[in-house]
Order: structure tokens, then sequence, then C-alpha cells
């Protein structure tokens, strides 16, 4: 009887505290500015998040020990989400306030995206989702706070779509032709279907779409259908051990991995390494940077982090392809703040709304990147009012056995077809939610 | 000393048969209502708020829902998910479809095709019981989230399946800032509570604890049971409707099918079991435990680290916060098996002989 009283008086006491306030765990700092991470540590896609993590984590340490943004350090502090939305959610509000405001937010999933879309706006705090989230945000008249820096599901869609009628010798070779498409049965998966229906139909090929529920190691089913209809093409909109298990299936099913492409989500080290060779021949769009062992920005960290014990992760990560991801990412956010101080105050800690100009005026030429370490990692990048994402640009890399080698030239997204597919979606979001577009004063300040 | 019922006579059957016939009960429910009411808005920050009150209170209704099925009417139900979907899709559907739909009607709406859908799941509790009715309400789980990610009609033709609702209001308040939407969700619970409570001390609510005890002996007696078990699944699935109707128009703002999966019928089932089976005091308890304890034990770890200088990587926190949390719940259901609130009328029984036991 008294352990179990006991027992009780400690729960409560723990209730008790739960009611009070917990005190800031990062010491107090002045002059910070703050980059909340929302990791993905653990849960379905851990193996894929937490290189991205490690990598942001690691450009912001490089930051700091090349001086700052102009003087002001910076300070990341996570919150796991293990992908789950009303986690993301619970984090985001956990987060937004804290060391001063949170400067932006990358949630890494495109769930969250769509939650927290809803509640930027009123939080004045931006969101970068470099090549998730909602495609249409590109449109910055309608979508102020979203960033989709880089490129997104279409981009990455109508590019890989580009690479395939390349090694065919054209689009008309691909009329008569039939392209599955092995998607995440979620709003991630489904991003992509606008883009390659809307190229089906101009081109005349045939698609076979195959969703696959969540988390998507569930996928017999589907590639019995691959191996009855035999589609000249499989493209994969997959992210996590989804890849992998694909892979593995289509090593089963005998499909060859040469007509396997891959989206941006879908072609990284964790998801081949255990295939290993069998998955050689599998290809996939990259937007920009892919793995980059060998560029500045990488041997910089591991010369300044990593060799004084400061790294977030292993150092065998270094450079792979996600890690590169998380610090391009850092890079995004970083070089906006940097952008924004040139308008509001160089060395002075911007606050979400600054910051928000800045990834509106981002103008990445590549000097600029080259300065950085990003030479040969990225090209140029400019955004405006209007356009909120800067850069189309892909390439396609693909899996030799052990590494990823660049498989095609640079690809442009055609604008021609992906702008108005934007607009179009972007003003059927404003119409239900009864938004007016931005007008021209209002993109001054 | 102070909670004692001595000198309170009943002199008419209404005061015998009030919902609380302690006057010091009466007075502690109802100033603790008034307290979330007026004192919480004023006292506690946006976080509280976003991340703690609010889910805590949709998913207290949903337990509450639950609990009218599972614990008062012994009917196990693992498609609560699926209910709290079809509530938040349909509300979304009467809300955007129909121009100038009222929030609260649009959000009836949902917890009537809940209903319906309720029901309609419902029906093979007639035969089955049991763990096998709990295998059965799976395919209500299984066809809602087969259904609301393939029928585009559900999510209004929206290319990527999900689904958003945003300024809201009602008779000219907005529901926007916290703290309204707190009220918007604490007014609902108030409300529901308080009919759930009535309803199970009717005629209805009897009939149900009849059929979960012995539902031969019921049915010999002159209960229906298919009145009983399909009326039991309807108001259970209406206050579900409600609470994912909830669920997505005010906590999340924007959702897809993920929202409402497998995992959140266990969530509702786990804190029912949690907090105790059969009592409505229970499923705030129960609701308490599952939405507050992760998220404290997850800030609080990385607090307790720093209190003795060790810094643990989120990864560390977020697997130490699932093993910790699992303990619990072992160690809850053995030391209590009725659960929380069984624990809560202990300690009400204690009060009363405080501070001179026999």
């Amino acid at each position: 009887m008294k352990v179990r009283n006991l027992a009780i008086s400690v729960s409560l006491a723990c209730a008790t505290v739960a009611g009070g306030v917990f005190p800031s765990i990062a010491l107090a700092q002045d002059k910070v500015q703050f980059f909340p991470v929302l990791s993905g540590r653990t849960g379905p896609v851990a193996p894929n998040a937490t290189p991205w993590a490690n990598g942001h984590n690691d450009y912001m340490k490089l930051i700091n020990a090349r001086g700052g943004i102009n003087g002001v350090k910076t300070l990341v502090e996570e919150c796991e989400t293990a992908y789950a939305t009303d986690r993301g959610v619970e984090c985001y509000e956990r987060l937004k306030g804290k060391h001063g405001g949170a400067t932006v937010f990358q949630p890494l999933s495109t769930g969250i995206t769509f939650a927290l879309t809803e509640k930027i706006p009123n939080d004045k705090i931006p969101m970068i989702t470099s090549g998730y989230g909602r495609s249409d945000s590109a449109d910055g008249g309608v979508f102020k706070w979203n960033f989709p820096l880089i490129g997104h599901y279409w981009v990455a869609g109508d590019t890989v779509l580009q690479h395939i009628a390349k090694t065919q010798g054209g689009w008309d070779k691909l009329n008569g032709k039939k392209i599955a498409v092995i998607y995440h049965d979620s709003p991630f998966g489904k991003e992509l279907l606008p883009i390659v229906q809307e190229r089906a139909a101009m081109h005349g090929f045939t698609l076979q779409l195959l969703p696959v529920p969540a988390p998507g190691v569930e996928q017999k089913a589907i590639w019995l259908q691959v191996r009855q209809q035999r589609p000249d093409f499989v493209v994969m909109q997959t992210w996590g051990v989804m890849t992998a298990t694909a892979i593995k299936e289509a090593v089963a099913t005998g499909y060859p991995r040469e007509k396997m492409f891959g989206t941006w989500w879908s072609g990284a080290e964790p998801d081949l390494k255990d295939v290993g060779a069998a998955a050689k021949g599998y290809s996939a769009v990259m937007m920009q940077h892919g793995a980059e062992f060998q560029s500045a920005v990488v041997k910089e960290i591991l010369e300044k982090v990593h060799a004084k014990n400061e790294g977030t992760g292993s150092k065998d990560e270094v450079g792979t392809v996600l890690y590169m991801r998380g610090v391009v990412g850092a890079m995004l956010a970083t070089e906006g703040v940097r952008a924004a101080q040139e308008r509001f105050g160089k060395g002075k800690v911007m606050t979400g709304e600054q910051a928000r100009w800045g990834y509106e005026n981002l103008n990445l030429t590549q000097a600029k990147l080259d300065a950085l370490g990003f030479k040969g990692v990225m090209r140029p990048i400019s955004t405006s009012c209007q356009d909120h994402m800067g850069s189309a640009w892909t390439r396609v890399h693909t899996w030799d056995g052990s590494k990823f080698v660049w498989a095609s030239d640079w690809l442009q997204a055609d604008e021609q077809i992906i702008r108005p597919m934007v607009k179009a979606s972007a003003e059927r979001y404003a119409g239900e939610k009864k938004l007016a577009r931005r007008t021209g004063a209002d993109c001054q300040s | 000393m102070f909670y004692r019922e001595n000198g309170q006579f009943k002199t008419s059957y209404r005061a015998d048969q009030q919902i609380f016939p302690i006057a010091q009960d009466r007075w502690v429910i109802l100033a603790f209502i008034a307290f979330a009411f007026i004192g919480v808005p004023m006292l506690v920050d946006e976080y509280m708020f976003r991340a703690i009150l609010i889910p805590f209170l949709i998913l207290a209704l949903a337990a509450l829902g639950v609990n009218i099925l599972v614990g008062y009417c012994g009917q196990i139900s693992l498609g609560s998910g699926a209910f709290m979907a079809v509530g938040a899709y349909m509300a979304y559907n009467t809300y955007v479809r129909i121009d100038g739909m009222p929030v609260i009607i649009a959000l009836l709406s949902g917890g009537f095709f809940a209903t319906l859908v309720g029901m309609f799941f419902g029906i093979p509790s007639l035969r089955v019981k049991g763990l096998y009715l709990a295998v059965a309400t799976l395919a209500a789980q299984f066809f809602c989230d087969w259904a609301f990610s393939r029928i585009s009609w559900f999510t209004n033709n929206s290319t990527s399946g999900s689904v958003a609702v945003s300024g809201l209001e009602v008779m000219g308040l907005t529901i926007n800032t916290p703290a309204e939407k707190y009220l918007f969700c604490l007014s609902f619970l108030v409300v529901f509570g308080l009919l759930a409570k009535n309803l199970v001390r009717s005629a209805i609510g009897r009939e149900w604890m009849a059929i979960r005890d012995m539902d031969v002996a019921a049915a010999v007696i002159g209960i229906r049971p298919m009145y009983a078990k399909l009326s039991a699944f309807a108001v259970s699935s209406f206050i579900i409707g409600v609470a994912g109707g909830l669920w997505g128009f005010v906590h999340l703002g924007s959702w897809e099918p993920a929202a409402f999966s497998i995992d959140r019928s266990f969530q509702l089932l786990f804190m029912v079991i949690i907090g105790g089976m059969g009592s409505i005091m229970g499923s705030f308890f129960g609701a308490a435990f599952i939405v507050v304890l992760p998220i404290f034990l997850n800030q609080f770890m990385p607090w307790l680290g720093s209190l003795v200088g060790v810094e643990i990587s989120t990864a560390a926190v977020s697997h130490t916060e699932f093993m910790i949390f699992g303990a619990l719940i072992v160690w809850f259901l053995i030391v209590e098996p009725h659960g929380l609130a069984k624990l809560w009328s202990m300690v009400k029984q204690k009060l009363r002989l405080w501070p001179f036991p026999h």
C-alpha cells in the first residue's frame, strides 16, 4: 500500500510539474537568429530525414564558425515530429515563439506543410518547402508566406518525363507508350499527378496510376500489376522505406531498373544502400544538387565542424544526397536572412516578417554561390513577388551499384506548361479561401 | 472534514436525482467550468491553447463518444477514427458546397452523417460480440480510409486530396485566435458532456448498461437488443463525428485522411480503457493522459537532462518517450484496471474520512 501511495503521489507531482512552464533549455544569448528544425529522426522516414537534419545543423554551425550572418549567430533547436502531422503542428506551436521568434520553418513533410500553410499567415513566419509541399505555392501572388525554393513536385515530374523522352529520342517517341506512376497515397504522392496527366494528354502516352498506402511497405499487389501490364517506364514518387521496398520488389518481379525513374525524394543513398548492386541502373531526378563529396562547402564543413568534433551526425554521411539537401536548405534559409539584412539593417536579428522579404527578393548569383562553396552544386536562384520558386533546374543521377553518377545534363522544367497550372491552382485556392491576389504595393512591403 | 454530505437532506425526487447530489461536488464542478471559461483564457499562453488544450478538448469529446459505445454499451469498436473522418469530411462538404452555411450547422451535419455510417457499421453488432465485433468495425476504418482518399467528390476534387477551411465565424464572432478556438471547443464539450451524462442516467442509458452486463438477460426482461445497440452506435458516432469536424476545422485547419487513420481509433480506445470504461469523467482523464503525457515527456526529458548537464538527442528523447509512455500504461492498468476514473472515486472516498480515518 505504501509503494502504491508513493507511486500515486509521484505521478501527481509529475502532473503538477507539467502544469508549470519549462525554462528554456538553450542558454540565453543576445543577438541570435533562431532557425527551428522539425526533425524526423524516428518513424517511417527516419533513415532519410536524419541526414537532412544533420546537414542543416552542420551548415548552421559552419555559418557560426564563419562569423555568423553579418555577425549574427544562428541558433538551432529541434523538435521531433516523426513525420506525423499532429506532432508537427505541436512542434510548430512550441518553437515558433522561442529565442526571440522563429525565422523560417522547413517542415520536411507535405502533410505538415499543408497544415502550417493555414497557420503561418497569422503568425507572420515564412516557410521554405524546397522540392515538396504545395506546388501551387510557387505563386507568390496568392501564397505570401510559402517558398518552394528551387522547385516543387511538378518541376520534378516534368523534368523526369523530359529525361525519359530524351533517352527515347524525343517527345513524339512516347506516343502510345505506357508509363506507370507508383506514388505514396497521401497529398505528398498525389501532388505529382497533375503534371504527369497534363504531359500524358499532350504527348499521347497512357498512365497507369498505382497508389501505395503509407508507409509504403505493402507493394506486392502493385508490382503484380506492373508484371501483368509491363509498362514501358515506371516513375516513382516515394519516400523513406517505400523506395527501398519498391526497388526490392522490382528485383523480385524482374522489372529492369534502367526503366525506373524516381522523383526528387526517391533517389538517395539510404534507399539504395541495402539493395546495392541489384539497384544498378535506377535513376532519380535531383533539383540541382546530388551527392557532392568534392564540393568546397563539404570540405569546409569537414574542416571547420567535423574536425572539431562538433558534427551533428556521423562523418561518413557528409556530402550524401540528403545531407546536401539539408545543407542547401540551411543555405537558403540563411541567405534569405542576409538579403533581408541588406534592407532592414546589417548585423541585426531579422523577424520572420523581415526574413520573408529576404526570401522574396533572393538573388543568389553564381558568384555568390561559388563564394559560399556551392560551385558546381547550385545554379543561380532569384525570386520575386510573383515567383516564389526562383529556379527550375534539375539533373538526373543514376545508381551504379555503389554510388550515384550524373546521367543527364541540366534540364529545365517547361515554364510554359507549369506556370499556367500553378496559377490556375493558386486561383482556385484563393477562391476557396476568398483571398485577394496581392497588389503591387504589398509586394514592396 | 469539508467533503461530507451530512445534513444535506433530499426532500424531493428531483433533488435526489441530480447529476451531483452532493452540494460540494456541484459547487466544485461549477466553479471548475467557470474557471475553464473565464480564468483559463486569461492565464495560459498560445502554445498551451493550440498544442495542448484544444487537442485535449476535442479528443475528450471523441473519447466521450467512444465511451458511450464501449464503456456503457459494451460494444468494442475500432472504427472511431473512421467516424471522426466522416464527421470532418461531411462537415467540410456541407460547409463549402452550401453558400452561407453556418459553422455549427455544418459540424452538426458532419455528426449526422457519422451517425448514419455508424449505425450501418453497427449492424454486425447484432450478431457478433466482443473481439469479433472489434474486427468487424475495422471494416469501417478501412472503408473510410479508402473512400476519402479515392473518391474525389469528398475532397471537392482537390488535386492533392488535402482539404482546408479557414475564416470560421459563428454569428458574427470570428474563431481565429487560440482563445476563441478554445472557447468554441469548450462550449461543444460542455454541452455534449451534459447531454451524455443525462443520457446514460436515463432509461436508454440503463438499457445500454443492461446489454453490456449480459445481453441475454437484458433481452429476457424486455430490452430490445437491436434498438439498444444501434442507438448506442448512433449516439456515439454522432459525438465522435462532431469531434472529427472540430479536429479538422478548428485544430488542424487542413487535413488529409491520414489524420483519422487506424492509429486514431486505437488512441481513442486506449483513452477509454485507461480513463475508465463506463465513466464520463474517465473520458476526460483518458484524453488528458494520452494527449498531454507524451508532450510532457518530450519536453521534460531535455529539461531534466539540462539540469544534470547532459544533452539528450532528439531521437533519444523520442524513443524514451515511447518507452516511458508504454510503461506507464502498463503500470496504470496493473495498479488500477478500472482506469483513472476509479482512482478519482477512491480519492473522493478517502476525502470523506479525511483527516480522521477509522
